[in-house]
This record gives C-alpha cells, sequence and structure tokens, in this order.
C-alpha cells in the first residue's frame, strides 16, 4: 500500500506542475483543524495562490465573517497585509482580536472595483507580502486568471473576498474564476452558554469549489485570538445527543 | 494683511499681540499714509490710505511701524515655496500680498478641489496667516476672487469665470490706479459693465493693458506663471530641437532625465522625496506631473517607473518642447547596513509598493490604522501613513476587555426595537426594514462622552450590546443615553457594526 500512496503522490505532483496548482513551488498553509486539512487536496491552502472567499445570506452584503475568516488566516502567516478595498469600513481593533493587528495591516482604500484589482495585482507581484486581501463584488475569469498568475509568480497568497452591494447580486458568485478554492463563510447560532450571553461564534465553512478536490461543508467555531479556527467540541466528541444522553445518566 | 501676519509672527507667541492695535505706515509722495492695519485697527476705523495724523488722532494708543517692503516680499517668496513643497509643483508669489498656485494636476492628489482648499486654509490658519482662497479657470479671475469675492474660500466651476467676475469691481482687475478712476469717471463700475462694450474705444483710450487684464482674467488670453525656483534645488532641463508627443519617446526621455537626477542626487548625498516633472508644451501651456514618495530614494528604475505610471495623465498636446525635472524635496539618504541573513530575516521592502499605490490612488488612500486613547469607538482609530514609526502615535493598542465588530458602520444606523428600560438588550430590532428577532445578547458595556473634550459630550452615554438574531447574524448595536435619564442621551437605539 505504501508503495502505491507515494506513486499516487509523486503522480499528483506532476499533474500539479502541469496545471499550475502552484502547491509544489510554494507549499501550503494548513489550517491546524484535521477535519478541514484532511480534505483538501494539498493539505491547506496553497501559497502563491488565488482563493475566494464570501460570506453567505447577510454576510454576501456585509462581508463581517468573511474578513474575519480571511483575518485568521492572515494572522496564522508571518510579514505584512495588504488589504485593499473599495470603502474603507473595516475595524482595526476587531482584526486584531483575531490576531492580525494594526501595525501588520496595509490599507487601500482605492474607489472603485477595478482599482481594487489592479492594486491586488501590484501587492501579489511584490512577493513581499504575506497575503493580498481585496474586497471585490465582480471578479471575471481574466481578471481572477490575471492575479492568479501573479500570485503563482511570487509565492504570495492572494484572497479575493467576494463582496456584493445587493443580496441578489450574490449570484455572480457561481461564476467560473480561476480561483484555487471558493469558500462560502455563513454565521451559525453561537455555542449555547448556560448564562444568558453570546457564546463562541460558529460558522458554517463550506468549501464549494476547489481544484483537483472535492467540496465540502462543516460546522467550525470562529478564530480566536490568534487566527485559529476550532471544531466545535459537541462535534468533536461525536454527536451531541450522546454527550447529552451521558451527562443525564451521570446527574 | 501679509505684513501684519508677518509682524505678528516674528513677533511670536512672546509679545500679546493684544497689546494695541497695529499699523504699517509707508510714505506716497510726501505723505505718511497707512499701508496696512491689524483687524483691532481696522474695527476702530482706520483704512489703508488714510494719512498717519489722522489716524493718531482717532486713535492714540497706535503702534506704528515702518512699511519694510523687500522683508515682506521675501517672506511672501518663503511662504511660496512652503507650499510649493506640500501642495502643487507651479506656484509663485504674487507681490504684494498674494501667492498664485496652478493646481492643475495636484488636486486630486489632496482628495480633490473643495479638500485642497479647505487643507490648505486650516494650515495656513494653523501657522496664523489669515488667507483668502479662490479657485478658478485663470489667474486673473482667481486674484479677483480671492481680493474682491464675498467667501473666504471660493470655487468656481469651470467656464462659468464670466459670471463670477461680473459683479466684481474694477479694481479687481489688476489696472493702474489711473486707470480705475477713468473708467469710474466713465461710469463703469463693475467688470460686468466692461465685458459687453466695444474693445477699439476702450484700448484708444486707456491702452492695450486694460482689455489684456480683462482678457487675462476670462481666460481667454494665456498667462503663464513663471514657476518659483529657489536656490540650490535640483533641476534637470532637456530642451527639444522638435517637440515631442508619442508617448513611448516621453518615456524615453524621463529615463534619461531621472538618470541625470539621480547622478547630482548621488553626488550631494540626497534622495528625492518628491519629484515634479514639468513640460512646456508650444502652446505655452505647462503640464506637471507631481510624485511622492515615502522614504528617499535615488533609484533611477523605481523613480522612472513611478513617473511613467503617470504618463496617460499628460496632455501633450500639439508637442512638448522643454522638459525639466527637479526634486523638490530633497532628503539626506546615507548608504545603512543591510540586515544579514544570520541574525535576523530582512523585512522586505515595501516603499516601492507603497509609492507606487499612493500615487495612483492618492496619498490618502494608501494607509495604516494606529489607536487613539478614546472610548469612542469611531475615534479610537486614526489613518497614518503606511511607514510612519506606530510608536509615535501614543497608545500601543486597543483594550480588549470586550469584542469589537470586524467591520463599522460609516456611521451608525438608526434600528427600531423593542426593548426593556434601563439596561436589557432589544427583544427584537428592525433594521433596513427586516425584522430580527434577539436571540442571545451581551451588555451593556457603557462608554461615556469625553466630557473633558467636548462640552456637549458632558453627560453622553452610550450603552452597547452584542446580539445575536436566529440566524447566527451578530450586530452590535448601542442605545443613545443610559435609559433612565434624558439628559445623557435621546434613548434611540443605533446600529454600528458587524461581527463575523
Amino acid at each position: 500500500m505504501p508503495a502505491v500512496r507515494t506513486a499516487l503522490a509523486e503522480l499528483r505532483a506532476r499533474i500539479g506542475e502541469i496545471d499550475g496548482t502552484g502547491a509544489r513551488q510554494h507549499g501550503v498553509l494548513p489550517f491546524g483543524v484535521r477535519e478541514l486539512d484532511r480534505r483538501l487536496p494539498q493539505g491547506g491552502l496553497s501559497l502563491g495562490a488565488l482563493h475566494e472567499v464570501a460570506g453567505g445570506g447577510q454576510g454576501a452584503v456585509d462581508g463581517a465573517a468573511a474578513a474575519c475568516f480571511v483575518a485568521g488566516i492572515a494572522a496564522r502567516m508571518k510579514g505584512q497585509v495588504l488589504w485593499c478595498v473599495t470603502q474603507a469600513d473595516l475595524f482595526a481593533p476587531g482584526l486584531a482580536q483575531v490576531g492580525l493587528p494594526s501595525e501588520r495591516v496595509i490599507h487601500v482604500e482605492a474607489g472603485y472595483d477595478i482599482s481594487v484589482l489592479a492594486a491586488m495585482d501590484e501587492g501579489l507581484r511584490h512577493g513581499g507580502l504575506a497575503p493580498v486581501v481585496g474586497d471585490v463584488a465582480r471578479l471575471s475569469m481574466t481578471a481572477s486568471r490575471r492575479l492568479h498568475l501573479a500570485a503563482k509568480g511570487s509565492g504570495t497568497i492572494g484572497l479575493a473576498l467576494r463582496r456584493w452591494r445587493r443580496q441578489a447580486d450574490a449570484s455572480d458568485f457561481g461564476q467560473p474564476t480561476a480561483a484555487m478554492t471558493r469558500w462560502r463563510v455563513s454565521e451559525l447560532p453561537s455555542a449555547p452558554l448556560p448564562v444568558p450571553g453570546v457564546g463562541r461564534a460558529r460558522w458554517l465553512v463550506e468549501l464549494i469549489r476547489a481544484r483537483a478536490g472535492d467540496s465540502f461543508d462543516l460546522e467550525l467555531e470562529a478564530c480566536d485570538g490568534a487566527g485559529h479556527l476550532r471544531l466545535p467540541a459537541d462535534v468533536a466528541d461525536r454527536s451531541a445527543a450522546t454527550a447529552g444522553g451521558r451527562l443525564i445518566a451521570i446527574g | 494683511m501679509w505684513p501684519i501676519d508677518r509682524r505678528q509672527r516674528q513677533a511670536g507667541v512672546s509679545s500679546p499681540s493684544a497689546e494695541g492695535p497695529l499699523i504699517i505706515v509707508g510714505r506716497v509722495g510726501n505723505r505718511r499714509v497707512i499701508t496696512a492695519a491689524c483687524p483691532a485697527a481696522r474695527d476702530l476705523g482706520l483704512r489703508t490710505g488714510m494719512t498717519v495724523s489722522r489716524a493718531q488722532a482717532l486713535v492714540p494708543d497706535l503702534r506704528i511701524e515702518a512699511d519694510e517692503a523687500a522683508a515682506d516680499a521675501a517672506a511672501l517668496e518663503r511662504l511660496a515655496l512652503w507650499l510649493l513643497q506640500r501642495v502643487a509643483p507651479i506656484i509663485s508669489a504674487d507681490p504684494p500680498d498674494g501667492i498664485v498656485i496652478d493646481s492643475t494636476g495636484a488636486d486630486h492628489l489632496h482628495g480633490g478641489e473643495a479638500a485642497m482648499l479647505e487643507a490648505l486654509a486650516g494650515k495656513l490658519a494653523l501657522s496664523g496667516i489669515t488667507a483668502r482662497l479662490a479657485l478658478a479657470d485663470s489667474w486673473g479671475a482667481a486674484h479677483a476672487l480671492a481680493r474682491y469675492g464675498t467667501d473666504g474660500v471660493t470655487i468656481v466651476p469651470p467656464g462659468a469665470s464670466d459670471a463670477a467676475l461680473a459683479p466684481l469691481p474694477l479694481e479687481a482687475l489688476r489696472l493702474p490706479v489711473a486707470t480705475a478712476a477713468g473708467l469710474r469717471d466713465l461710469g463703469f463700475e463693475t467688470i460686468g459693465d466692461l465685458m459687453d462694450q466695444p474693445r477699439a474705444p476702450l484700448t484708444r483710450r486707456f491702452g492695450e493693458a486694460l482689455c489684456r487684464r480683462l482678457d487675462q482674467a476670462r481666460g481667454l488670453a494665456s498667462e503663464p506663471i513663471a514657476p518659483l525656483r529657489p536656490e540650490g534645488l535640483i533641476e534637470i532641463r532637456r530642451a527639444f530641437a522638435e517637440p515631442i508627443a508619442a508617448p513611448e519617446t516621453i518615456a524615453r526621455y524621463i529615463g534619461k532625465l531621472v538618470g541625470q537626477l539621480c547622478t547630482e542626487l548621488t553626488a550631494k548625498g540626497l534622495g528625492a522625496r518628491r519629484l515634479d516633472l514639468l513640460c512646456s508644451r508650444i502652446d505655452n501651456r505647462t503640464e506637471v506631473l507631481r510624485v511622492g514618495l515615502a522614504v528617499p530614494q535615488r533609484d533611477p528604475a523605481r523613480l522612472t517607473r513611478l513617473l511613467c505610471d503617470r504618463i496617460v495623465t499628460l496632455d501633450p498636446g500639439l508637442g512638448i518642447e522643454i522638459m525639466t525635472l527637479t526634486a523638490t524635496i530633497a532628503e539626506p539618504l546615507v548608504p545603512r547596513q543591510a540586515a544579514t541573513s544570520l541574525l535576523q530575516e530582512a523585512a522586505p521592502d515595501l516603499s516601492g509598493l507603497i509609492d507606487t499605490l499612493s500615487n495612483r490612488l492618492g496619498a490618502r488612500s494608501v494607509f495604516r490604522f494606529a489607536a487613539v486613547a478614546s472610548e469612542v469607538p469611531e475615534r479610537a482609530i486614526i489613518r497614518i501613513p503606511p511607514l510612519a514609526d506606530t510608536a509615535t502615535s501614543g497608545m500601543d493598542t486597543w483594550p480588549d476587555h470586550w469584542p469589537r465588530p470586524s467591520r463599522l458602520l460609516p456611521r451608525p444606523e438608526p434600528i427600531e426595537t423593542m426593548a426593556l428600560l434601563p439596561d436589557h438588550p432589544p427583544r427584537w430590532i428592525l433594521w433596513r426594514g427586516v425584522r430580527r428577532h434577539v436571540q442571545c445578547a451581551d451588555g451593556p458595556e457603557r462608554i461615556f462622552g469625553e466630557w473633558w473634550k467636548r462640552d456637549a459630550e458632558a453627560q453622553a452615554v452610550r450603552d452597547y450590546f452584542r446580539i445575536e438574531d436566529e440566524a447566527g447574524a451578530r450586530y452590535w448595536i448601542f442605545r443613545q443615553g443610559d435609559g433612565e435619564d434624558r439628559a445623557t442621551g435621546s434613548h434611540d437605539w443605533f446600529l454600528h457594526g458587524g461581527f463575523g
């Protein structure tokens, strides 16, 4: 079996080199959640590639959960982050709470989608940055291909945070792009607490499309202070019902 | 006002300016007359042109200082130089008391015309200079409106100079005193009266200067501004035998000019912080390109790229015959020891990327956030230049007691709620036409107004709640006021941001 597995891995690497997924040259950034990394084709987000993230439901417009998800990815890398937006509405103290301090982020307020894409392209070509993030609504095949090639050339990870003005425009997310992976992060009710209050935020993280991989969805706990995601405790210990039943048995 | 401002600036804070009304006195023929009077003196009825003996009779304890035209002119030139380094590449002193700025191609770097004038007025007011600003199509119109317009800051939209000029008095046209007086004798009062008159009789009677000034003010005749060039400025100039217009040709010559400039900068041990490229067209207009740099630079390739990025904004018209490249701001640039990989990893140099982006999008569009010691969320952040030293802002980071949203609305949006007063979170909220039932909430987090800074906030209170609706969306809402006392706020509810 091991021989077969190494042969398969070698074949995958060669295919990766040919179709330009870039994982071999630049490595990957694992999420640190086994359930998640296991199902990703390269075992993490490949560096030197473009990835897309959008919010689900109301998040397609306000982009709050998607911003946290992206900030968490950036927090787990080293170096300066370039974050390009059309209108500056990111709240720096909030980003600092998911592990991305303000001295690590250079913000660019570009005004238009086109300028955001141009600024992202410039940042990806520079090569000295940790992720280059851009809040864009429209991302055509040509534009995404351009960004992906720029990312591949420099080994920088590019994150297109898709965000639309109206909920109806979010159907644009189905259009094909050159991105390596496409994620949707939707807010779920938070972890229940024994006292009144809001518990740790939970997300439904969906991998809608992955090149050379399968899509899946997973319920996760939102980023902590260092940008790490976590599997909810009740899921990690099997189903919630059995956990509850055991508790009653003890009580 | 310039001679008065200059003296008061020179005197500084050590001598209070309110020690008595001040006038400046000069000679006209054999008479000693007032050439400038401070606001206090003008309130007492003293006017420019009044004789000194009469002024002294009106106001006994008058401070009188002699007119120093040369010193005033020199100081005006220094002020123009200060503006040259900050506002636009073509600036000239317009004695006795004005400065003319060609802001073509420079306003977008300051966020538009209105923002540029507002910032300029603020800067001048901070330096203790009383200034009136006007922006118009031509030097003549801006000159007239700055001196005789009704507002302190005037912006005339393109093509509307005639309408703006019409109600102004004749003196606004920069005419000799005798000409203005002669026109008044003929019954002309305003510039509008002159505009539709046949020109031949006017020229015959008053000389060609009158119609020339009128045309210059209306923008029909060109009036180039001879830009101020201080001593010691590094400047490379190239005149072409044949005018050039093709972008590739312009790019090639920019490369040559930058090469020469960098040689001179290297010889002096300087690096450029701001570059101005002036292209004189054959139709006597000047096109300008200005690029700023985050740190001093003298790398020819990088400077050339920054300039060539912006060639599209140059309009070569029928051709460019002279190109001048100046390093308007140059700062010492000494070799530094690079970090070796043995001790620490070298931080990547981002100044090139930041220069490219900020010259393309405007300097204020590329920034970093820094913390400000303020409890009010929207005042707790400040934008600083991307390469600025964060330690200077005074505070390292924000307190981490309470969760903060990842996105903050530009301004809080009013919502409808149903809530138990004083300290319960709402049961539901109505925001942008959608009703959301609150499942669980955290709060209140009480934030007091900054009573030590603003009188209006002496009692102001905001109670912040973090709420979660049935779909799991988490919002940051607040109530204006503490829920009991109306003096602390209106008890209206607002949504301020969204958590992920």
